[in-house]
């Protein structure tokens, strides 16, 4: 039994359909607080669909997810975000025409409150909340290790560096949970490395990590427990150990016949 | 207020300064120069500029900063424009002053602004679109038929003898007399419109320089990354619209007073398209450019004038009469500079890149909206 | 009940001249996502040639109905002519730009004929002349002339033929493909620019069409008769569903007897507060209130979203 003050995140039987579609049946997990948690699963499983479930993004037809205890059930997406869960996403929707400091300053959009009036009459305590936006912003730079590139406009950098400035996008909303969606995709080893160090590092410092990702030794080597799902339904839970001889997971992604 | 000048200029302190004093120095002593140079007609279209510098701004912030196609923005004017003729005027026998009619006509414009966009909040881009033009539309219907029962707008003839601003007790349009020196109505008028210019902009500046701003360019961007960030768009949309519309009644309410006289007929979608322009062709969410586009789509108009001359002289007749020639000129030219500067005359450095797309990116990226269509 | 019939018989006819000119924006919106307004400006160039033509012609003798048809067929000419220059020119090169370029060039496009047309033209009314013989037939009650019914049977032709083209036919499936995924139909060997300038043939041939009818149904040209039209076909196409054919039409009759009673009823119904001449605004209104609360359409498919 997991005791629910550890209890960061949890999901219950969450189902969503398209049509006659089961994008995702069912699903219930537990996220608790501090550990790596893996989502793996052929392609097409629902991966995605649970991140957008989780995130407001689409409302589920059944089931919900709950945050320490308390419902997201029906929030907005920024409502969901404001409650501590940040995200990002598998195809990089950054801002692209913002620098990487602008894109970062929006992350802190949530923890800040200056307004119209604010903006137009520059306070003082609008000034200084603007002053300590770029300051955080430019910190989260540096921490991913793109302190140099602040200037740049998010669409001219390298591809690596766009995953890591919207890791530090996410982290500017001060989330409880962090959602990455197929961090390391595209990606060889060396910078995966770098990613899974850079995961590791975020854990450490406070924040819990949901992860989607398809790099199964990646999974394997840095989550503390995983999740699979196949055709929307999740078919295993538990340590990568656990779950790596699971004869279920072995026919999802291998096919019937190769299950031990 | 660094950014209206070029990068290689920004460093020299005295220079900056210099420009500044030279460029306030200029504004000061235009109407003047203007009068000698052209003719006082020509003092009163570049009071028009001023105005239409900060219907542009205000429009700039809806389709610039927020990324908001908004057609149908003239409403906001026609609305501003009406109150202000309505309660300032032999209409109803009203006389309110302007201090207290331009803020009630942003008040009343920016509830306007939220009412319109309210149903707009989920459309894309092309259905924004026309619902915001149909919604300019009907005020415009509204405007032309609401004499009857009760006649609020006058209908078609429209409303005149419009109370100009009078300022210590005297009306601007008779001019004033400075002792030193003698102002005519449209010099008086210059002063005015150029003060509340200068605040416009500054009120444009602070505001892309800050928290709403970069969301406002965070919604424009990706709505779906800026929503997932903790941006309220739906509220953030609405402040854009609201804070678009309030510039637009400011401009109405003043060129109600101006011109002293207001109908349906200065408000059609043609002039929601034409202020449209001044942004876009100007270099859309660049203030520079947008000021820029405005006075530039201003004067050209007027200077088409000369065409009927310049025929004569070429040809020895007028083959096609000048004022027909303006609007097909501003169509061909939306086309060309769609075809071939789509970032406008003077971009942000950012922009210009953004529309010469080496890959379909950009489009494809706008394609792929994600919001469940139950919300 | 007799003027209720009348109300809708109007309704049909007007909705059918709706959904000759809602097909073209629907076949151009599937294919291209570009809401062409300059086809509004097309119909308008349609009738306007066909009543330059019929001026040409008159004097000459022939039979009414055969004027009438070459009129048409040069009408159809010169705007199918017209239709792929326009995609040439203006459309065809910002294909890849953001959405809001092609949007302005269309205004400009739309524009530009506009004044075109009030310089050929002018800006006087012209006038449909009198050769054809106006037939009146008794339906319960209510009256028909041949004219409307004439236009109900070449919308319907209009309707049966495009629905067999793009069903049936090689070109058809070209276009029914390339609107689905213009890359991928490529990649299979559709040549995409024929396919899309065949759609704008097709939708301004049907618009001169449109045009011709409306012109002989109302009496009238006129160079700024295009835009309200335009904007009315197209809320009738996006009442339908936009891209939708049958949507096309179906969302034009609509419109067309919705306007119809509307305007005859909307004295009563508001207690005398609405005269008819707050007919425009239906059509506004019905545009607002679908995108709003169904922006797929009565016909169109529920789109549904992906990550």
């Amino acid at each position: 039994m997991t005791p629910a003050a550890e209890l960061l995140l949890e999901g219950r039987e969450v189902t969503k359909t398209f049509g006659g579609l089961a994008a995702l049946s069912d699903v219930s997990l537990t996220i608790r607080r501090g550990e790596i948690y893996g989502l793996i699963g052929p392609n097409g499983a629902g991966k995605t669909s649970l991140f957008n479930c989780l995130t407001g993004l689409y409302r589920p037809d059944g089931g919900e997810f709950l945050l320490e205890g308390k419902s997201l059930a029906g929030l907005k997406p920024h409502a969901v975000a404001n409650r501590g869960i940040a995200r990002t996403f598998q195809n990089i929707r950054l801002f692209a025409n913002m620098t990487a400091l602008e894109n970062v300053m929006v992350g802190r959009h949530a923890r800040s409150r200056t307004g119209v009036l604010g903006a137009i009459l520059r306070t003082p305590g609008a000034r200084a909340e603007e002053a300590a936006i770029r300051e955080h912003a430019q910190r989260l730079l540096a921490y991913v290790g793109l302190e140099r590139q602040s200037g740049s406009l998010a669409k001219e950098l390298p591809y690596g560096d766009q995953r890591r400035l919207e890791i530090a996008r996410a982290l500017a909303t001060e989330p409880k949970l962090l959602a990455l969606d197929e961090p390391a995709a595209g990606m060889n080893a060396t910078e995966t490395a770098a990613m899974r160090a850079l995961m590791t590092r975020i854990r450490d410092d406070g924040v819990t990590l949901l992860l989607i990702e398809h790099d199964v030794a990646l999974v394997m080597g840095l989550c503390d427990r995983v999740a699979v799902l196949d055709y929307g339904r999740k078919i295993a839970e538990g340590t990568p150990a656990e779950v790596q001889g699971n004869p279920a997971v072995i026919e999802a992604y291998l096919g019937a016949g190769m299950a031990a | 207020m660094l950014s209206l000048l070029p990068e290689s200029l920004r460093h020299d302190r005295r220079l900056v300064w210099a420009t500044y004093a030279g460029l306030a120095l200029l504004l000061c002593l235009l109407p003047f120069l203007v009068d000698a140079g052209m003719g006082r007609t020509w003092v009163r279209i570049l009071d028009f500029a001023l105005l239409y510098v900060m219907l542009a701004l205000g429009l700039n912030i809806v389709v610039g900063f927020a990324g908001l196609l908004d057609l149908g923005y003239v409403a906001f004017y026609a609305v501003g424009a009406y109150l202000y003729a309505i309660l300032a005027s032999p209409h109803f026998g009203l006389h309110l002053p302007f201090w207290v009619l331009l803020p009630l006509g942003a008040a009343i414009a920016g509830l306007f602004g939220m009412l319109l966009g309210a149903p707009t909040l989920r459309l894309r881009g092309d259905y924004l679109a026309i619902v915001t033009l149909g919604f300019g539309e009907i005020i415009r219907i509204f405007l032309n038929n609401l004499n009857a029962p009760v006649n609020i707008t006058n209908g078609p003839q429209g409303i005149n003898l419009i109370d100009p601003i009078q300022v210590a007790g005297l009306p601007l349009s008779k001019g004033l007399d400075l002792g030193i020196l003698t102002l005519s109505g449209v010099h008086a008028h210059y002063y005015l419109f150029l003060t509340l210019t200068l605040l416009t902009i500054f009120i444009a500046l602070r505001l892309q320089d800050s928290r709403i701003g970069r969301a406002w360019v965070a919604i424009r961007e990706d709505e779906v990354a800026a929503v997932a960030m903790g941006i309220n768009t739906r509220n953030i949309k609405l402040l854009a619209f609201a804070m678009g519309a309030m510039f637009g009644g400011v401009g109405g309410g003043l060129f109600s007073a101006f011109q002293g006289f207001v109908s349906p007929e200065s408000f059609t979608l043609m002039e929601s398209i034409m202020i449209l322009s001044m942004v876009v062709l100007g270099g859309m969410g660049h203030i520079p450019g947008v000021i820029l586009g405005a006075v530039a789509l201003t004067l050209l108009p007027e200077l088409l004038r000369y065409i009927g001359p310049l025929q004569q002289s070429l040809f020895g007749r007028v083959a096609v009469d000048p004022s027909d020639l303006r609007m097909l000129l501003f169509g061909m030219g939306l086309v060309l500079v769609m075809l071939f500067r789509p970032e406008g005359l003077w971009p942000s450095p950012k922009r210009a890149r953004e529309l010469h797309p080496d890959s379909p990116d950009v489009s494809r990226q706008e394609q792929e909206d994600l919001y469940d269509a139950s919300r | 009940m007799d003027i209720l019939l009348q109300q809708i018989i109007n309704g049909l006819i007007l909705g059918s001249l709706y959904a000759l000119v809602a097909l073209g924006y629907t076949m151009v919106y599937g294919i291209l996502e570009l809401i062409n307004f300059a086809h509004g400006e097309i119909v308008m160039v349609g009738a306007l040639v066909a009543l330059a033509v019929l001026a040409g012609l008159a004097g000459t003798g022939l039979p009414g109905p055969v004027m009438l048809v070459i009129a048409t067929l040069v009408a159809m000419a010169v705007c199918m002519v017209a239709g792929l220059l326009i995609e040439r020119i203006a459309y065809r090169p910002l294909r890849t730009a953001p959405r809001l370029a092609p949007l302005i060039t269309a205004i400009g496009v739309s524009i530009v004929l506009q004044n075109l047309a009030m310089i050929i033209w002018g800006r006087q009314y012209i006038a449909f002349p009198p050769i054809l013989d106006i037939q009146i037939y008794e339906l319960a009650g209510a009256t028909i002339t041949n004219i409307q019914l004439l236009i109900v049977a070449v919308a319907t032709l209009g309707m049966i033929g495009l629905v067999l083209l793009v069903n049936r036919s090689r070109l058809g499936r070209a276009m029914r493909a390339t609107a689905q995924n213009r890359d991928v139909a490529g990649l299979m060997g559709v040549d995409v620019n024929r396919v899309i300038a065949a759609t704008f043939v097709i939708g301004s041939a049907l618009g001169a069409v449109a045009g011709v009818l409306i012109s002989a149904y109302y009496g009238i040209g006129h160079y700024a008769m295009g835009f309200i039209l335009g904007l009315k076909a197209f809320t009738a196409a996006v009442l339908g569903g936009i891209g939708n054919i049958p949507g096309a039409v179906l969302g034009g009759l609509l419109l067309g007897i919705i306007e119809s009673l509307g305007a005859g009823y909307i004295g009563d119904l508001t207690g005398g507060f609405l005269g008819s001449h707050y007919q425009d605004i239906f059509a506004f209104f019905i545009l607002i209130l679908v995108l709003i609360f169904r922006p797929s359409g009565l016909l169109g498919e529920q789109v549904a979203d992906r990550a």
